[in-house]
């Protein structure tokens, strides 16, 4: 009688806290005597700051401190870097010189007692800047394309993609531009800084708190066992959240300076500065075919932005690769450095905008050879990984497509552009494909079983809204036989047992195996010490002779109820604890190619006068491996799709080339779809076992529930209106004029 | 926020008497505590003018008067607005969001100050914000911008959706001031911003709207509003168009035409009113009859597409209007 609760759609265990406000995010973690710090932003784009009159403002009723390059400690900055980082580069040293490298920069930070008095000191200190003229267009023609030096495939190359591309009977060759977009989660970036001799307690907002807390150990000089970061509770992040800002330092800095506990809250406007963003993108895609729809040739080349300090590198070309079959393919990544602050990772990094341009120009070519898109798709279907000649440890495409096909009714669609109607809307239709790497990073956990039966489990994870308290306590519970109410799970603190970045979709692979490895070990060793114990039944069996069924322990074959949890540790008189860590067999993968594939369909209305387009209906379908928690997959999945429709139809940071400045930083300037933007979407999980990935059997769901669904709407918009869009996000005046 | 006194009126006088000697209304505050907080309104006293008897909406001799108090939300679901005025609902529900709707006013939409992003940037040039700064929309990003009544100084757009369709209906408002009472049609209300785009409205120091008084027309019933967005919803309008028809015997007796989201006030189209009038109520007079919008409209590098998109928002409105029955 085993409990079977990993598949189960489990309501979220933390959804009442969530609802009720008792869950605690970073900035609700208020200190006796805490003070408050705004962070003063550089209104240059480049330069040096040459002027600061700080006077005024040290006098003002509540300052406690004013805090610039002139008067800041010179931080130890010892050498840091987690692969979150760039591999090449070095982050920016806060108030540590007087150069300004980008627009936003933090420049000052202003400390008071009230959050009021600060933000009025902040706003009235004045700088003096000798600005110079900042570069933030990676098309400007005098940026270069460097080759980035950290990037593991900046050019790769099999067959000869350009010579078959000359020849080709059919070929498309286009470019596409993505816009930079900023995460804009709700939760703003928020610390709370507080030391204790040399010991600091950051509560801040992080998606990887054990870096959080090596990163800010070096900055300062001081052994990361000195520094503890809390964070609980992630009111959303899409990846902002995965680097140490600079206003982590500086929330730590203020601390020191003041003697105080200081509380550090990003304005909205502050966060389109300096904590990363979805780079904006500049691609070609060519691809040539034969005229059965076989692809002969595939050239994908691209250049992302990136800061002057460091190189942000992201997988933007790597699915080109793999996710067709094609003898001759060239990709090349390159970089454009600017005046800008460094990018990161955004739901989906890579593939999402990589994806985005393979898959418009698949759909441009099915038209140029008359075929069904999911016909050609069908057609260079790969018998293996041909980018490293590895057979895929499970690959569902075409049965995404054919159960996304069915639901969504792509039968009745008439491939002509501008041949569906409703009414005087124009209809359209597209698909595309969606991919992302199955990860599995190392991971540690520990479990405690305690006298009442119950066990805790806690890593160092994080929960930014995917249900990682939930999924975890399912794994936790299936694997020690108890009911999910008997596992308590904790995550978000740094000096729990390590795990991976809250990001790339590995947690469920990455921190589940390890929650389950620990709770094998603390299994193990509750039998070893059960067998110990003349108190208990099991006393002197053989450790292999003993098997725990439904959380009990007993003799294998014996009939009796056996002995729980909670008896043997009674009977011990202490709880039972055990510590396990995970990783992926390092022989499987050498042998196997791990990856996610999903299909994605979208409806689109175009208003023929005016030109706004809705998207009306989208249906995805995902090979993930095992769903853990389908009430959770599906919530995923919706949520990734929004992303991708923002990204299709709305998001963009506008730079202003003068000095650099994004203009639409406010939420009423910067677009995300609103309620009234979304249809019915709906996701769907094709039955997949893969035995190969990790010991859960599961691919990861959050990245790839964003890719694909940008080019789908954008093919569905070409359907509609026979206007082939290549820039995003697609608005209305590019669908005015045909 | 730059620290400020506030007071509440219990009466229309003591408001005034505040707003004389220099204190600013307020009422649902989404504009001015907004501005306030990024230090672009900079009020060193405010009166809250909530209390006031003004919130009212009625009907006196086929007139309807809403009260300058009244709510965003309360006015687009009152069944004599929707009755009566189906564009004024329609032209409020576009507008903004729920939240925001609960608390606007009515007075305060009309006042409601630019959407330009650089009013909002202290460190920007803006002369709407500090007089003879320079414009840095000129210059820089104005996709959203206006195409006309633009100056050398100031291109901003006038945001409201509510003034539109009050511009459109010929709606008169009713202040009250130090010197006493006086009315006017609302479309008066807003200025150019010519050399002094500082200067947004022709209010006299310490007048107080009391209310709005919208006339019952042949034509308000059949009208319509259309926002043209690229969210569905909380978005300013790229282009809007109000637009209220009177038809009798396959024939348009008289249209009212007025624009948003391109004018640096509410435009009203009156060139394609009268192209419409005595014309059968189809596509082909609506057509040609929009070209007229853009005649004396002035483009800049990034808003082009308004020339495009004026004229197909006020064709669709038109053929929404004529299909209501
Ligand atoms: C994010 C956002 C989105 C929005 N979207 C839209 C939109 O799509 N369409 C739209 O039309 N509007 C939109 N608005 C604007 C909104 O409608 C206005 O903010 C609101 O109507 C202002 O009303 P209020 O009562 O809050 O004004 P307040 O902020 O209280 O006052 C605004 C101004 O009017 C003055 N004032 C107020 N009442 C009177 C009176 N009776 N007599 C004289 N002066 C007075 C005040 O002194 C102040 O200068 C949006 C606002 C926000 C913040
Ligand atoms: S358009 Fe008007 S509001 Fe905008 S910057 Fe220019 S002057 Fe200021």
């Amino acid at each position: 009688m085993t409990t079977r609760v990993i598949g189960k759609p489990l309501p979220r265990v933390d959804g009442r806290a969530k609802v009720t406000g008792s869950a605690r995010y970073a900035a609700d973690f208020n200190q006796p005597g805490q003070v408050y710090a705004v962070i003063v932003s550089a209104t240059a784009g480049l330069g040096r700051i040459a002027g600061v009159d700080s006077a005024m403002v040290e006098s003002m009723p509540g300052v406690i401190a004013v805090i610039t390059h002139r008067n800041a400690p010179r931080l130890p900055y010892g050498e840091h870097k987690s692969y979150i980082d760039p591999a090449v580069g070095e982050r920016l040293h806060v108030l540590q010189d007087d150069r300004v490298r980008f627009y936003g920069q933090p420049v000052a930070i202003v400390v008071a007692d009230t959050l009021d008095r600060a933000e009025r000191a902040a706003s009235s200190l004045k700088l003096a800047y000798e600005a110079e003229r900042p570069i933030v267009d990676p098309a400007d023609p005098t940026v270069e394309a460097i080759v980035p030096e950290g990037a593991r495939h900046a050019d790769t190359s099999r067959g000869d993609a350009d010579a078959m591309l000359a020849g080709a009977p059919v070929m498309v060759d286009e470019t596409y531009d993505i816009a930079r977009e900023n995460h804009n989660p709700m939760e703003p970036h928020a610390t709370i800084a507080a030391w204790s001799g040399d010991r600091l307690t950051l509560w801040s907002k992080s998606q990887f708190v054990v870096n959080e807390q090596a990163e800010i150990a070096a900055i300062f000089g001081i052994p990361p066992e000195n520094v503890q970061v809390i964070c609980p509770f992630i009111g959303g992040a899409f990846g902002t959240s995965l680097r140490t800002w600079p206003h982590v330092t500086l929330a730590a800095m203020a601390a020191r300076q003041t003697g105080r506990a200081v509380k550090l809250v990003l304005t909205r406007k502050q966060m389109f500065f300096t904590t990363g963003h979805r780079p904006r993108t500049l691609q070609r895609i060519a691809i040539g075919a034969n005229a059965d729809g076989r692809l002969t040739s595939l050239i994908h080349e691209g250049a992302g932005e990136t800061s002057r300090y460091e190189q942000f590198t992201e997988a933007l070309t790597s699915a080109s690769g793999y996710i067709y079959s094609c003898p001759n393919v060239r990709t090349r990544y390159r970089l454009r450095q600017l005046d800008i602050g460094t990018p990161n990772h955004m739901r989906g990094p890579g593939e999402a905008s990589g994806i985005f341009a393979l898959e418009c120009a698949l759909d441009e070519l099915s038209y140029s050879l008359g075929l069904d898109p999911i016909e050609l798709r069908r057609r260079n279907e790969p018998e293996i990984d041909e980018s490293d000649n590895k057979p895929f440890s499970s690959r569902s495409l075409m049965t995404c497509y054919d159960v996304a096909a069915g639901h969504f009714g792509w039968s009745r669609r008439t491939p002509e552009p501008r041949s569906m109607r409703d009414g005087r809307l124009l209809i359209g239709m597209g698909v595309a494909s969606a991919t992302y790497p199955a990860y599995h990073a190392p991971s540690s956990a520990s479990v405690r079983l305690l006298p009442d039966g119950t066990a805790e489990v806690a890593v160092a994870a994080s929960d930014m809204g995917p249900g990682t308290y939930t999924s975890m306590t399912q794994v936790a519970a299936e694997t020690l036989g108890l009911p999910v109410e008997q596992v308590r799970f904790s995550l978000g603190r740094s000096d729990y047992p390590p795990a991976p970045s809250h990001g790339g979709s590995w947690t469920m692979a990455s921190v589940g195996s390890a929650i389950r490895a620990a709770c094998i070990a603390v299994q193990e060793k509750a039998v070893r010490q059960a067998v110990a114990d003349q108190r208990l039944t099991v006393f002197g069996g053989a450790v292999d002779a003993i098997e725990w069924t439904g959380g009990r322990l007993r003799r294998r074959g014996d009939p009796s109820p056996g002995q729980s949890y909670g008896d043997i540790v009674s009977s011990l008189g202490k709880p039972i604890e055990a510590e396990a860590s995970s990783q992926r067999d390092p022989d499987v993968a050498e042998r196997y190619s791990m990856h996610s594939f999903g299909a994605v369909f979208v409806e689109v209305a175009v208003d023929p006068d005016v030109g706004t387009i809705r998207v009306r209906r989208a249906v995805g379908a995902y090979g993930i491996g095992r769903v853990v928690n389908p009430r959770l997959a599906a919530s995923q999945c919706t949520g990734g799709m929004i992303g991708g429709i923002g990204m299709a139809l709305m998001e963009r940071t506008v730079l202003d080339p003068r000095d650099g400045r994004p203009v639409n930083a406010h939420m009423a300037d910067y677009l995300v779809p609103v309620n009234l933007d979304i249809p019915k979407l709906e996701a769907h999980f094709v039955e997949e076992v893969d035995p190969h990935v990790n010991p859960l059997g599961v691919k990861g769901l959050g990245e790839i529930a964003l890719v694909g669904m940008a080019p789908a709407v954008a093919n569905a918009v070409f359907h509609a209106t026979g206007k082939r869009v290549r820039t995003l996000p697609i608005r209305i005046e590019d669908v005015l004029t045909v | 926020m730059i620290p400020f006194t506030l007071e509440k009126a219990r009466n229309a006088e003591q408001a005034i008497a505040a707003a004389a000697a220099g204190a600013r209304y307020i009422a649902g505050g989404t504009t001015l505590i907004d501005l306030m907080r990024e230090e672009v309104e900079r009020p060193e006293r405010l009166v809250d003018i909530n209390a006031l008897p003004l919130a009212e909406i009625r009907v006196e001799n086929d007139v309807l008067v809403i009260g300058a108090l009244a709510r965003m939300a309360d006015v687009a679901a009152h069944p004599e607005v929707q009755a009566r005025q189906p564009l004024i609902a329609e032209s409020l529900i576009e507008g903004a969001s729920p939240q925001l709707r609960n608390m606007a006013s009515i007075g305060g939409n009309l006042l409601q100050r630019v959407r330009c992003p650089y009013f909002r940037m202290l460190d920007a040039p803006c002369n709407k914000r500090d007089p003879g700064s320079g414009c840095s929309a000129l210059d820089g990003l104005h996709a959203g911008h206006a195409i006309l009544g633009t100056s050398d100084h100031c291109i901003a757009t006038h945001p409201s959706d509510l003034a539109v369709a009050l511009v459109a209906l010929d709606v008169t408002m009713r202040v009250l001031g130090p010197q006493g009472e006086r009315s006017f049609p609302v479309e008066d209300l807003f200025r150019l911003p010519g050399n002094a785009p500082h200067l947004e409205h022709t209010l006299l120091p310490g007048e107080l709207i009391i209310d709005v008084q919208v006339p019952a027309g042949a034509y308000s019933r059949r009208a319509r509003y259309l926002k043209v967005r690229d969210r569905a919803s909380y978005e300013f309008a790229l282009v809007s168009a109000a637009v209220a028809l009177d038809i009798e015997g396959g024939q348009i007796r008289q249209a009212r035409i007025a624009t948003g989201g391109v004018g640096t006030r509410p435009w009203r189209m009156r060139a394609v009113e009268e192209a419409l009038a005595g014309k059968p109520p189809q596509r082909q007079a609506f057509e040609a009859a929009a070209q007229l919008a853009v005649r004396e409209a002035r483009p800049l590098r990034d808003n082009h597409y308004k020339m495009e998109l004026l004229p197909r928002t006020i064709v669709r409105a038109l053929e929404l209007a004529g299909e209501v029955a």
